[in-house]
């Protein structure tokens, strides 16, 4: 048995403390493998994932026929055309739906609280975070992505844009920063479920929510409305304001130009501040036991 | 640590806050104090059984032990490790079964459970293989590896999560209710395994349960919980005279009868008559042989047989007398 | 039928045990009804009187569509869920065993469930409605009265549509997928995403054939007063009979997947 214990020591327990960098890796390594088995199973029933995929991808592509159906009635809508809305609207869905993707399953945090499932979560030896991040990784959810991406294309296709090489940054910029600044907001919509087990819906209204207001211009809406999502949840940067730079069109509340480049260093912030309210959430959990 | 105290509790205390709502707007804060000052030692290898009524803290201590809760107060080491404080390393090398949920993934075939436990803990190729032929073997899986989770029976699911909390070479195993609700052939597989792993591996073994019998098949120690204290902590047998408990003595006679009496046993006495039957209590200490020998000899004796006390009411009655000094 | 009334009961108290989750989908639906509102003023301020309805009575279609969202399980969110679960792990082979009638009973259940939601659902994101807007609400009674009736029959038909898709459990691996279908569908045809008659040409016949209308369509309609005397008779009719098509669709398909657990034994 000696044999045994000495091999162990050197595989499986890593001598150095975790730090807050090799906790990120690890995470992220757990997340991968987590997801890769759930991949495999549902690549075992190709054709129900088949099914399923085109299914998410017609149902949230209903979204954006709705707001064809709206500009059969109207030439323009808060001032933006059809083009410039659907520009508007495949840089939101894209990056909810990348967010929807990688994040969508924490939503179920609160009813493993209330089974007591988390608690198998909490022995295992990788980041908690990551476990409830991948579990049930649903592939299907790419079908949002696929309807965001033709709807942005179309819309880049569509609309006479005077291109700069900022521009041309810009764009894979707003969906990468845009899906992190929402995943922020999947975690910490997990988090507050720590604390209220059955309040999965209060993340629908930021996280549905968000990305349904996000579809349409900010002229539309008011005032009091377009400030609280730019200062306190600043879900502006996800599509709003960087999209609006694009365009070439004003901002909302007279904000100045460069704000269009803050969306990368927005989705830092939302995430120092995801990460400890999750830390604080679980912490919390762990001194409470539910 | 040394191996003697291998897992040390001291002073061990959890602490809730409950809030009941107590109207409509009102709201009650009362202090619930689960594990009130526990200390003891479990030292490396040894099966330790450890029991109490619902409610009396035991889970609540396995919960601090594995690092899941953290301690309102006291010290707290396993393998020299502080659980709460490094859990993700102190999960490396213990091993958990909750009876009540499963540790694998509902959906998903055992195999593939156990395929990503091999990944998630990274354990060498080749002990894994060993560990989970030995398991399979021993537990009698081959035949469920491919089967989806969710359609195992509660016996084939308890012995998958044994299989899996065991492939890491874990140290300590910590196992909550494991024969709960399962039927007799899978206890008996279940505690066969274990006694073996024990003996074999060294493992450390510490055991909550309802049923006395996986106490009494598997180990030489046992510690007692109610209301969050530990009320005895040594061998089993010395639990029946602590808890001055009693065996049941159930008689057939040949008809209806008034209550035996046995006038110079004092401590025997009958609590419950049915037609010809009767019910008799008598200390579990003494011997059943010379009760029966009296009774046989002054009543018109049919059948007989001997009832052993359930752990509920050893741990009842041993209460009643703890509050009694 | 007192024992459905029981389970009908039950299936009030139930949902109205989880305080917590009423008051966060409250705030939702809130949310929901404001970034609604908005989109909707930019469009009749464009268009006055588009599809028949003022600036007022659009408003009102909004908040009415955040209150009825639950009620009439548009997103799913009643039975089925449990029901397709039961039915994943084999467990309703014995509720096939139980002296009540499967459908039915979880009729019943929904009744309640729905009963609770337009009480705890619908009344508050509507008062915060008429509050932030200006809203078309009826002055009649017997408007109100006539709304119920035809809310009630809305859920009949949300259920008979949501069974039927909790049925295909029998049949499909990843049933939570043509669920998640069911409801997207149901929001865009029952009227959810945008009034029914703002759908042009063929495709708003279609909407407008389709049970969902009955969902959210047809009792906002009533609510609006658009439909009176022999004309709410026929929008009344519309809605019982997908209510009756659908549950003898249910009874049909319950009986051939029943059909199914038998022989393979439960």
């Amino acid at each position: 048995m000696a044999e045994v214990r000495e091999e162990r020591v050197v595989a499986a327990v890593p001598e150095t403390p975790f730090g807050e960098r090799s906790r990120l890796v690890e995470g992220v390594r757990a997340y991968g493998l987590i997801v890769a088995m759930w991949l495999r199973s549902t690549m075992a029933y190709r054709a129900s994932f088949v099914m399923t995929a085109v299914g998410n991808f017609v149902a949230t592509g209903f979204d954006f026929v709705t707001i064809m159906l709206m500009f059969a009635h109207v030439d323009v809508l808060g001032g933006f055309t059809l083009q410039e809305v659907a520009l508007l609207y495949g840089a939101s869905a894209t990056a909810f739906g990348l967010s929807d993707l990688v994040l969508g399953s924490m939503d179920r945090l609160g009813r493993r609280v209330r089974d007591g499932t988390l608690d198998t979560l909490l022995v295992r030896p990788v980041p908690v975070l990551a476990q409830v991040a991948a579990d049930r990784f649903a592939l299907r959810r790419l079908g949002r992505i696929t309807q965001g991406l033709l709807v942005l294309g179309y819309a880049l296709l569509a609309l006479d844009i005077a291109w700069t090489p900022l521009k041309v940054v810009m764009l894979p910029l707003m969906v990468l920063s845009g899906a992190a600044i929402f995943g922020a907001v999947f975690v910490v919509g997990a988090a507050f479920q720590f604390y209220a087990q059955d309040a999965s819906e209060v993340q629908n209204a930021f996280t549905y929510g968000g990305t349904t207001l996000l579809q349409y211009p900010p002229s539309v809406f008011a005032k009091d409305l377009v400030r609280g999502v730019t200062f306190v949840v600043p879900l502006a940067f996800v599509s709003w304001l960087p999209a609006l730079y694009v365009l070439g069109r004003d901002y909302p509340l007279d904000l100045p130009r460069w704000v269009a480049f803050l969306p990368p260093l927005v989705a830092v912030g939302c995430w120092v501040i995801a990460g400890l309210a999750w830390r604080t959430g679980l912490r919390a959990y762990r001194s409470t036991g539910s | 640590m040394d191996d003697m105290d291998f897992i040390e509790l001291d002073g061990v205390e959890k602490v809730f806050d409950v809030r009941r709502r107590t109207g409509f707007m009102r709201r009650e804060r009362r202090e619930v104090r689960a594990v009130d000052g526990i200390s003891f030692r479990v030292p490396r290898g040894e099966m330790v059984g450890y029991i109490g009524p619902n409610g009396a803290g035991k889970s609540t201590t396995i919960k601090m032990l594995t690092g899941i809760l953290t301690p309102s107060g006291g010290r707290l080491r396993v393998a020299g490790i502080d659980p709460s404080r490094e859990r993700t390393k102190l999960a490396h090398r213990i091993g958990v079964v909750f009876g009540q949920r499963t540790t694998l993934w509902w959906d998903l075939p055992l195999r593939d459970s156990y395929r990503l436990m091999h990944r998630m803990y990274r354990i060498p190729d080749s002990r894994f293989r060993e560990n989970l032929d030995r398991c399979v073997e021993l537990l009698d899986l081959g035949p469920l590896l491919e089967v989806p989770v969710r359609q195992l029976s509660l016996g084939q699911r308890m012995r998958g999560d044994i299989a899996a909390a065991l492939l890491h070479d874990p140290e300590v195993l910590y196992l909550d209710e494991p024969t709960i609700g399962l039927d007799v052939v899978s206890k008996a597989k279940v505690r066969g395994f274990l006694r073996d792993l024990n003996a074999e591996r060294s493992t450390t073994v510490l055991l909550t349960t309802h049923d006395l019998t996986d106490i009494e098949q598997l180990c030489k120690r046992v510690m007692v919980i109610d209301h969050g204290r530990l009320v005895y902590d040594g061998a089993l047998a010395g639990l029946h005279e602590v808890g001055e408990s009693e065996r049941t003595l159930v008689v057939d006679l040949e008809r209806e009868l008034p209550p035996i009496e046995l006038g110079s046993e004092p401590s025997v006495r009958v609590v419950k008559v049915e037609g010809p039957r009767q019910w008799l209590a008598f200390p579990a200490a003494a011997s059943a042989a010379p009760l029966v020998a009296r009774i046989a000899a002054d009543y018109p004796l049919v059948d007989l047989s001997v009832r052993e006390p359930d752990i509920e009411s050893v741990i009842a009655r041993m209460y009643v007398s703890d509050s009694a000094h | 039928m007192r024992l459905y009334a029981v389970v009908a009961a039950g299936g009030f108290r139930r949902y109205a045990t989880y305080r917590v989750a009423t008051v966060a989908g409250v705030f939702t639906n809130t949310v929901f009804g404001f970034i609604m509102a908005y989109t909707y003023i930019a469009l009749w301020d464009e268009r006055p009187h588009l599809g028949g309805y003022d600036m007022s009575q659009a408003l009102t279609y909004v908040w009415l569509g955040q209150a009825l969202l639950m009620t009439c399980a548009m997103m799913g969110g009643g039975f089925e869920d449990e029901l397709m679960e039961r039915i994943r792990t084999g467990d309703i082979a014995v509720d096939l065993y139980r002296p009540a009638d499967l459908q039915l009973w979880w009729l019943a259940g929904d009744l309640g469930r729905a009963a609770f939601h337009l009480l705890g659902r619908g009344i508050v994101p509507m008062v915060l409605g008429a509050l932030a807007f200006d809203l078309a609400l009826p002055g009649s009674p017997w408007t109100w009265l006539a709304f119920l009736v035809s809310v009630a029959l809305g859920v009949v038909v949300s259920f008979g549509v949501r069974f039927l898709v909790a049925l295909s459990a029998f049949w499909l691996m990843d049933g939570a997928g043509a669920m998640q279908i069911a409801w997207l569908a149901g929001l865009f045809f029952s009227g959810m995403l945008l009034p029914l008659n703002l759908f042009p040409g063929v495709l708003g016949d279609v909407a407008r054939a389709l049970p969902w209308s009955s969902l959210l369509q047809v009792p906002a309609d009533v609510f609006l007063g658009t439909y009176e005397g022999w004309d709410l008779a026929g929008a009344y009719a519309f809605q019982a009979g997908w209510a009756l098509a659908l549950l003898l669709a249910g009874r049909l398909l319950q009986s051939v997947a029943t059909r199914r657990v038998v022989v393979q034994g439960g």
